[in-house]
């Protein structure tokens, strides 16, 4: 079991609130993600739910009891931090099995979950190694295998893979999403990377200067985000959000587009613009269009098309892929 | 400094300061080693002469000299139990963040600016002096008979003023090791469900270890040769019980005028120091290794 429920959950560092008001449920089981830009107070809220820092209003509730002011270890919650946070004196068999010795188990019952555990996370080889001795994906699975032996009521991961170069990453966000499947434990998981929030989660909170933006599932949030934050900040290459006359004319203040949902021809089109940069990823290929009178466009399209820097294009967006938004920012529904 | 010419000039730059450094050892070696095979009293001008080991023969057969080793190695091992244990204390406490943290940090690494000479004296006088010190104050006022330090545990004094002069060495050092202590790793640990004193032992203590051994080294070194301290308090007695080897050779060489023989003692300490740094040397070695 493992639903945590956040009730008006509020955090000030002196003089300075760092997060206004939440309220948020999460069920049991299911893996949610908080994204949001640097500083925007991610971490600060996965502490508050392990117990490493005081609420200052609110309430913490996990599977239906009042877990505000309990200590870390009570909760029964697993922290897996960025910087791993190994002990680095200890053997990765040590590391895995610190928790169960300072539950008290004894030691063949130990033995046995460190073992399982480090078979799941293909750990078996390198049970007498020290962290030093790891590599970084290495090292980030044994921080998991720390995690999941003490069989916790939810998972907290802050930003595990950002100290992981990119092949790395990918590997592991699968391994995570699949472990996620084995286990059938709640999870919550703190980045700022909008690819691991849409391919892991099933659930995405967006997080703005300690405020929740949108909570909904990836497609929701690519589907119709309820801001203009929400839309800019899910969905790569960023949607084109267009301002002045152009908006206008749809009755908004703000126009979005995806890139996805422009279409480029070199004949006609709605807009004119120039090519200026594009960049070929072998699948697709993003064109960067000065559109005159709307502002820098940019176009995804698939691979084979070529343009040359300079070049007249024409652009039309798909008229009902358009998101409009008011002067708040407020999406306006079509 | 890659290529063969540019590691010959810093070789070239070098040598002034080495060969410097080289006579400062060598000198002074070389000449207490020669005396140490001459019969040399200043009390007898005029009748040196070579005499083979026999200064090592009286020197290590005389019963003052096990005495002084034995109070060597108690001041050694007393001023570093105290020091490190009480330095690990103190740099935890200097952790925590509380009001006034930068005064008291300055007052705990006050008593290192103080000189030996002077703080032994300031000791002697104003603490564990029998009539006037605080200590004895303190002891009255509880209506107890006044302990009179240097007369009832004369070498038990000595350790207290050494170590006190160390204990801010120990805590600088070890608080600087406490400070580079990631804080991620004791929340985990706490996450994990170790309480304080698990936490203290399973990721404080293996992390300072090296820092510690640090001190220990670096405090022998200087503990083998602790002397002010004696002199200024206690001249090695009551009879020989706070005598160690340094002040055995002071005594030898200036209160006996048997330069020879004191320089034989000279000889002798050197040795001993060598194998006491042979195996720290070792232990702080595997230690750095990790
Ligand atoms: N101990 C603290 N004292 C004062 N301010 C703090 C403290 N810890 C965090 N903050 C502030 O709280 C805000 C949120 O910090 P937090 O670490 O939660 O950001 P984040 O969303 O995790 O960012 P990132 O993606 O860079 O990790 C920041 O503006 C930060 O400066
Ligand atoms: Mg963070």
């Amino acid at each position: 079991m493992g639903s945590i429920t956040l009730e008006k959950v509020s955090k000030s560092f002196g003089t300075t609130a760092v997060i206004p008001e939440i309220d948020l449920e999460v069920v049991d089981g299911e893996f949610v993600v908080f994204v949001g830009p640097s500083g925007c107070g991610k971490s600060t809220l996965l502490r508050m739910i392990a117990g490493l820092e005081d609420l200052s209003g609110g309430r913490i509730v996990i599977d239906g009891k009042d877990m505000s002011s309990e200590a870390p270890a009570k909760r029964g919650l697993s922290m897996v931090f960025q910087s791993y946070a190994l002990y680095p004196h200890m053997s990765v068999y040590g590391n895995i099995a610190f928790p169960l010795k300072m539950d008290g188990q004894d030691k063949a019952a130990i033995d046995k979950k460190v073992k399982d555990a480090a078979n799941i996370l293909n750990l078996t080889n390198y049970l007498d190694r020290r962290p030093g001795q790891l590599s970084g994906g290495q090292r980030q699975r044994v921080a998991i295998g720390r995690a999941i032996v003490r069989q916790p009521k939810a998972f907290l991961f802050d930003e595990p893979l950002s100290n992981l170069d990119a092949a790395l990453r990918g590997n592991m966000r699968l391994e995570i999403s699949d472990l996620h499947h084995q286990l059938k434990t709640t999870m919550i998981y703190v980045t700022h990377d909008q690819v691991e929030a849409m391919t892991m989660a099933d659930k995405i909170v967006v997080l703005n200067a300690g405020r929740i933006e949108q909570v909904g599932s990836p497609l929701d949030l690519y589907r119709s985000p309820r801001n203009v934050f929400v839309a800019g900040f899910i969905g790569s290459p960023r949607m084109n959000l267009i301002e002045g006359q152009e908006a206008a004319k749809q009755n908004a203040v703000t126009l979005g587009v995806r890139p996805e949902h422009v279409r480029i021809s070199k004949t006609e089109g709605a807009w004119k613009g120039t090519v200026g940069v594009t960049e070929h990823l072998g699948s697709d290929t993003f064109i960067h269009v000065q559109v005159d009178g709307v502002g820098k466009i940019t176009v995804r399209t698939d691979g084979d098309f070529s343009t040359d820097f300079g070049q007249q294009v024409y652009l039309t967006p798909e008229p009902a892929r358009l998101h409009r938004f008011d002067a708040n920012g407020q999406a306006i529904p079509n | 400094m890659a290529t063969l010419q540019t590691r010959a000039t810093a070789r070239l730059m070098m040598s002034p300061a080495v060969i410097l450094l080289f006579l400062w050892m060598i000198v002074p070696l070389v000449m207490t080693l020669y005396f140490s095979f001459l019969r040399y009293n200043l009390l007898m001008p005029g009748t040196e002469e070579f005499i083979g080991f026999l200064n090592y023969q009286y020197f290590l057969t005389d019963p003052a000299f096990f005495t002084a080793l034995g109070n060597t190695l108690m001041l050694v091992g007393g001023t570093l139990l105290i020091t490190v244990i009480g330095g690990i204390l103190l740099a935890i406490v200097l952790d925590q963040p509380f009001w006034g943290q930068g005064i008291v940090r300055l007052l705990v690494i006050a008593p290192f600016f103080v000189m030996p000479t002077v703080s032994a004296l300031v000791w002697k006088n104003m603490l564990m002096h029998p009539v006037n010190g605080l200590f004895a104050w303190i002891a009255r006022s509880f209506g107890f008979q006044p302990i009179d330090w240097f007369a009832q545990l004369p070498l038990f004094s000595i350790i207290l003023i050494v170590a006190w002069q160390w204990l801010p060495f120990a805590t600088l050092i070890l608080l600087t090791a406490l400070q580079s202590l990631d804080g991620e790793q004791i929340e985990a640990a706490e996450m994990d469900g170790a309480g304080a004193l698990s936490r203290f032992f399973y990721l404080v203590l293996p992390h300072m270890s090296r820092a510690i051994t640090v001190v220990i080294l670096i405090q022998t070194i200087f503990l083998l040769s602790v002397f002010a301290e004696i002199l200024v308090t206690t001249n090695g007695g009551p009879g020989l019980q706070t005598t160690n080897i340094t002040y055995l050779i002071y005594a030898q060489a200036l209160l006996q005028f048997d330069v020879g023989g004191a320089s034989a003692g000279g000889i002798v300490a050197v040795i001993l120091a060598n194998i006491v740094a042979f195996f720290l040397i070792r232990l702080i070695g595997k230690n750095l290794e990790r």
